[in-house]
């Protein structure tokens, strides 16, 4: 087996060293991402206006009902931005504190975006997979299925629903969920098709691993890479989404408030010089949206299919 | 005491049914024939080579023997038991028997798994109960028996050479000691000084472990070399069979002769001394066999009686049997023993 | 003066572990109608070395060096001057003879392409001598197939096609790089075939790339051994087959199963294919060599001439190769 001294010698010398750490595929992509200015840049904006979303309210002088009735009918003159009477964005028209319903705001929005990609990964990537690996028939009727769910105008049937069942939080989430993970089965299910392929799987099958644990050890594990990538860029739009749904003044009810609803307020606004109450809803949603896109598409670049 | 042998494959037949792309569902789907009745007997502890090209079908029978194809006709018998028969949970079971390793020794792999895990696999399938020492313990151990460094158990598979991935295959394979090795072009895609180490290692452990192979490869230089007897298919029917030497010292049939005649050997003068059979034409489509002898096409003996009818498996005596009626022994090849 | 003459070639690609030679100082030539077979296992360098010569290095490869063909030298030359050797002077053709061949387009618009470029012919010139060219590597029933697509072919009439391909303009120079290893063995024999009678006939030169010993001894006059990108061993091929002067060479020569004799087991070469961004400083075979040195790992054997027309890269004394 190791005619060569040599190599003997170094098998015993090695022996003696403790296990060697293996530098899995997912290490190699976190350096390639790294490297990537962009997507540093667009994750540490991200994670700044995470603390902003979750902590902001700390240092807020105003909550985010409270009307503040000194400014209350004055708000062009009284109500712009300033340090000194604690509104650090202004007040909206009815005087209440622009600050803190951005960071309620800009919460909701991003928890809606993440809850819907949850829902999205976790359903749509196990549907997909399970159909992809068995195949035929089953596969026939699940991915028709989601054929028929897709044909389904959502943006209607969103809205529908939440004139018929009542605006809350609670119903966008539902109706967010329904659709998110649509396009995400798809997409899972077109990547196990490619993986189940692949020697490894066919392994497993004559070792006699059963079904469903080839599905959880060796599809889903490969087939996290373009998850990630996707429910990264799916983030956005469901933000957009629900902004487009708060904007028609269909989303969250008040005294919650999405960056959506307060666009759609702040730009009802405009014209009466309180341009702050659009600027700064505004400039989060689009800092918070860039910096998901960046983000993703670090990822896709770091997580290059070679090397799945 | 006749020993019976650990595998018997009768008329092993493999059709898969291909759908014409943009035909309608309802027209029958058109038939490929993987394999078409194969037969042969594998003593126990032996190794039989499976040489082919490509569309000889020996990949296939490979996978329906493991049994991650179906077989569509015919019967292979382990130890006596038929597999097609078996119940779903027997099958599961009867898995741990009978393991195989792949070409692609990177790609036989899970690029998200250790090592050690995928080493690991068949024994936490088979035996869930075994405690992690235990696995642990047998892995190393394995590692070790193929000339793999222990410490490496946390490594991943691209971290590895393709020799080493190989390797790895192999461990996986033997963890649970299987009767049967079914090895589908174990080094075909190994560098030549790497290859010499892998068959190396699996004749030795062939040896130790008493393992019974099936080598399966279109080398026909390294299935001489590692097997005891050659099974030669074409088109997915065997054409000759008979043990390694007699195969390539005294072949019978038209294709074994082209087969052994094409193949290059490293020395120049013997090369240029060497009678050339080489054989025209081209592979017909596995979709449209020919009738008869599917190698008439492209056989320098053909007759019109080769059309009409599959050709009889003529049995020559010591285990030699050939499908030609016109066979005749050419020295293609002299050999130095 | 040769046909192609290389002079310290060496080519270096940019990674993402730094700088990595993949060939290292080779020097090699080749005369007009001759036969040189480049013998190498992956990371040899060998087929690094023709991509150089032709000017089809990636974007992250440079190539210092000289390499010369019938006088002028090559690596200096703009892309639309190299275009004018390329396919006139020296031809290549690939592995995979799916992916050279373009699957889009059928095989008389390929095939015209190159001789209208090259040759300025009309279009109806260009198929005849397509058509032409096509029978003469035995493509069957040339005239009406040659509208067909690459796909439509099997792997060894496609291999042929690409032959033809590189044939059209009748160069001096055919680099053959690993022409036969994805077809199967009959296959393999015949395109071999093919390949000697095209010499005879076209009188071509003709560097074949492979890492397949037998075929090298059917066919090459000469064979030159690559390992890590540098040169191991060079000669006529009768000599560097029946003696050996490299332990590389002689141990690939003992690890090859070989059909026409009876053995136990077969010898290997200890360790793995060389790491290419980590190779000592000396010879780069000395970690997997049997008759290793104390010298051989710090100090690089020079390429030194011996036995009339041999070369040999070794420390080691000629007679002491095992």
């Amino acid at each position: 087996m190791f005619p060569n001294k040599q190599t003997a010698d170094n098998l015993l010398e090695a022996a003696q060293v403790a296990e060697v750490r293996g530098r899995s595929l997912w290490r190699d992509a976190a350096d390639r991402f790294l490297k990537n200015k962009a997507a540093v840049g667009a994750l540490i904006t991200l994670i700044l206006i995470g603390i902003f979303a979750l902590f902001g309210d700390l240092i807020a002088v105003w909550n985010n009902e409270e009307i503040d009735w000194g400014i209350m009918g004055q708000i062009a003159q009284k109500g712009a931005p300033s340090i000194a009477n604690g509104h650090y964005f202004g007040a909206d028209e009815l005087g209440r504190d622009l600050y803190s319903r951005t960071v309620q705001g800009t919460r909701i929005s991003i928890m809606v975006g993440v809850v819907g990609s949850v829902i999205a990964v976790v359903v749509g990537t196990l549907y997909g997979a399970v159909a992809g690996y068995f195949g035929g028939r089953i596969d026939n009727i699940m991915m028709r299925i989601v054929d028929i769910l897709m044909a389904i105008p959502f943006m209607f049937v969103l809205i529908l629903m939440l004139v018929i069942f009542g605006r809350s939080i609670f119903m966008l989430f539902v109706g967010i969920g329904l659709i998110s993970w649509l396009d995400m089965a798809r997409i899972a299910r077109g990547q196990t098709l490619n993986i189940k392929n692949k020697e490894f799987v066919e392994a497993a099958v004559a070792t006699g691993v059963r079904p469903f644990t080839i599905i959880l050890r060796h599809i889903v594990p490969n087939l996290l890479g373009i998850v990630v990538v996707y429910a990264t860029l799916l983030i956005p739009g469901l933000i957009l989404t629900e902004s487009f749904i708060s904007f028609l003044g269909l989303g969250v009810q008040e005294p919650n408030t999405s960056l959506g609803a307060l666009i759609s307020a702040g730009a009802g606004q405009m014209q009466y010089g309180v341009i702050w109450q659009l600027y700064f809803p505004l400039f989060f949603f689009l800092v918070t949206l860039f910096a998901f896109f960046f983000v993703g598409d670090g990822l896709r670049d770091a997580l290059d299919p070679k090397d799945r | 005491m006749a020993t019976d042998p650990i595998l018997s494959v009768r008329d092993l037949q493999v059709t898969f049914d291909i759908r014409r792309q943009g035909a309608w569902p309802w027209t029958p789907p058109m038939k490929l024939h993987a394999v078409g009745g194969i037969s042969f007997d594998l003593p126990a502890g032996q190794c039989v080579g499976i040489v082919g090209e490509s569309g000889s079908g020996k990949s296939t029978l490979a996978r329906a023997i493991v049994g991650t194809v179906p077989m569509s006709g015919g019967a292979a018998l382990f130890e006596g038991q038929d597999l097609a028969t078996m119940s779903p949970e027997a099958r599961r079971r009867h898995r741990r028997n009978v393991q195989m390793i792949f070409q692609d020794p990177l790609a036989a792999l899970n690029p998200r798994m250790t090592v050690g895990e995928i080493i690991a696999e068949p024994l936490i399938t088979h035996e869930p109960k075994t405690p992690r020492k235990e696995v642990k313990r047998r892995v190393a151990e394995l590692m070790e028996r193929v000339g793999l460094l222990p410490n490496l158990i946390n490594r991943y598979p691209h971290e590895f050479s393709g020799g080493q991935c190989q390797r790895i295959g192999i461990a996986r394979a033997l963890i649970l000691k299987p009767k049967l090795l079914i090895c589908d072009e174990p080094v075909s895609a190994l560098d030549v000084s790497v290859q010499a180490q892998v068959v190396n290692l699996l004749m030795e452990l062939q040896r130790d472990m008493g393992l019974s192979m099936i080598f399966i490869a279109h080398d026909l230089s390294v299935v001489k070399h590692i097997s005891d007897q050659i099974v030669v298919m074409y088109l997915g029917r065997v054409m000759e069979q008979a043990d390694a030497r007699t195969l390539t010292t005294r072949p019978q049939h038209p294709y074994t002769q082209a087969l052994i005649s094409s193949v290059p050997v490293p020395d120049p003068v013997l090369e240029k001394a060497r009678p050339r059979m080489v054989i025209e034409g081209e592979l017909p489509s596995p979709l449209n066999p020919p009738s008869g002898c599917v190698f008439r096409t492209r056989c320098p003996k053909a007759q019109a009686s080769c059309a009409a009818a599959l050709p009889e498996m003529l049995d020559l005596g010591n285990a030699h049997t050939v499908a030609c009626p016109f066979h005749e022994v050419e020295e293609v090849l002299a050999v130095e023993a | 003066m040769s046909l192609l003459e290389i002079e310290n070639l060496t080519v270096t690609f940019q990674t993402g572990d730094g700088p990595v030679n993949a060939v290292n100082g080779v020097s090699l030539d080749i005369d007009a109608g001759e036969t040189l077979a480049v013998v190498g296992e992956s990371g040899s360098g060998k087929s690094q070395t023709a991509f150089a010569a032709m000017g089809l290095l990636a974007k992250n490869g440079a190539a210092t060096g000289t390499v010369r063909f019938d006088g002028q030298e090559l690596l200096k030359l703009s892309n639309r001057e190299l275009n004018r050797v390329r396919a006139q002077e020296i031809a290549m053709i690939f592995q995979d003879p799916m992916t050279s061949l373009n699957p889009y387009l059928r095989v008389s618009d390929q095939m015209t392409e190159v001789l209208q470029l090259h040759k300025g012919m009309s279009r109806k010139e260009a198929t005849a001598e397509a058509v032409r060219m096509l029978d003469a590597v035995r493509i069957p029933d040339a005239r009406n197939r040659i509208t067909n697509f690459p796909h439509e072919f099997s792997g060894g009439m496609r291999q042929r096609i690409m032959i033809a391909m590189a044939l059209l303009c009748r160069p001096r120079l055919l680099i053959a790089d690993e022409p036969t290893t994805a077809l199967d063995v009959t296959v393999q024999a015949q395109i071999m075939e093919l390949l000697g009678d095209i010499r005879t006939e076209f009188g071509t030169a003709v560097i074949l790339i492979t890492h397949d010993l037998g075929i090298v001894a059917g066919f090459c006059d000469r064979t030159l051994v690559m390992y890590g990108g540098q040169i191991m061993e060079e000669g006529p091929t009768n000599d560097v087959f029946a003696a050996p002067s490299h332990p590389y060479t002689r141990g690939l020569l003992k690890a090859v199963p070989r059909l026409d004799r009876d053995e136990d087991s077969l010898q290997t070469i200890a360790g793995e294919p060389p790491d290419m961004s980590r190779l000592p400083a000396g010879c780069p075979f000395s970690p997997r060599c049997d008759q290793v040195m104390e010298t051989c790992p710090v100090n690089r054997p020079a390429l030194e001439g011996f036995d009339g027309n041999r070369r040999r890269a070794c420390h080691l004394n000629v007679k002491e190769v095992a």
